[in-house]
């Protein structure tokens, strides 16, 4: 079980300049703030992709739920 | 049915239906708090919409995820376009993005906050399956 930290870090090393915020309160289901100039210019579809991507495979087993916000900065 | 004819009808429905949602159990009754939520949020804005449950055949969500390159249901779909899943939905749902896009006007009595679902209340496993 990942934990808030570990899927902070995740996001910060796989999306350049991301900054995120991550809570948790059973480390299964997640709720997760991203800011990112990588997020510059893409749709809210395609931010949220980046980030899920990072997790594929991972989600709805071992993290049950990913909620998002993305923002571009 | 083989996979490739589901993908084509997943295909086909996005096309034919102005609005479509995907999600797990019906508008009736939700088999899933975020897809309860999104059907709420559709329904206070009072916009008709398609529903498709992927819980009958595993192969539904498994090639409409692969055809929408979305990895979570529910998902909602206008004009052939992939909107998002509940946190979109309701992130413009809140900011009235959502009725903008639909092309309908807010209703008066339509909640600023998107309805929120109880997923302890969704139905459980058992229910699921007996979906069709």
């Amino acid at each position: 079980m990942p934990s808030a930290d570990e899927v902070k870090n995740r996001i910060e090393a796989a999306i350049p300049g991301a900054e995120a915020e991550v809570q948790t309160p059973d480390e299964v289901h997640f709720s997760a703030r991203v800011r990112a100039g990588a997020f510059g210019g893409l749709s809210r579809v395609q931010q949220h992709r980046l980030v899920m991507e990072i997790f594929d495979g991972e989600l709805g087993g071992s993290i049950h739920a990913l909620e998002l916000k993305t923002e571009a900065t | 049915m083989s996979d490739t004819q589901i993908r084509d009808l997943i295909a086909e429905a996005i096309k034919d239906n102005d609005v479509i949602l995907f999600m797990k159990g019906t508008p009736d009754q939700p088999a899933c708090g975020f897809s309860m939520r999104t059907v709420g949020m559709l329904q206070s804005l009072d916009v008709p919409f398609a529903a498709v449950d992927v819980l009958p055949d595993p192969r539904i969500r498994q090639e409409l995820s692969s055809l929408s390159n979305w990895p979570t249901i529910p998902q909602l779909f206008h004009n052939g376009e992939l909107l998002g899943g509940c946190d979109i939905v309701t992130e413009m749902y809140e900011s009235g993005e959502l009725a903008t896009t639909l092309g309908v006007e807010t209703p008066a009595d339509a909640p600023a906050e998107a309805p929120t679902g109880h997923p302890a209340q969704a139905a459980p496993m058992g229910i699921e399956n007996r979906l069709r």
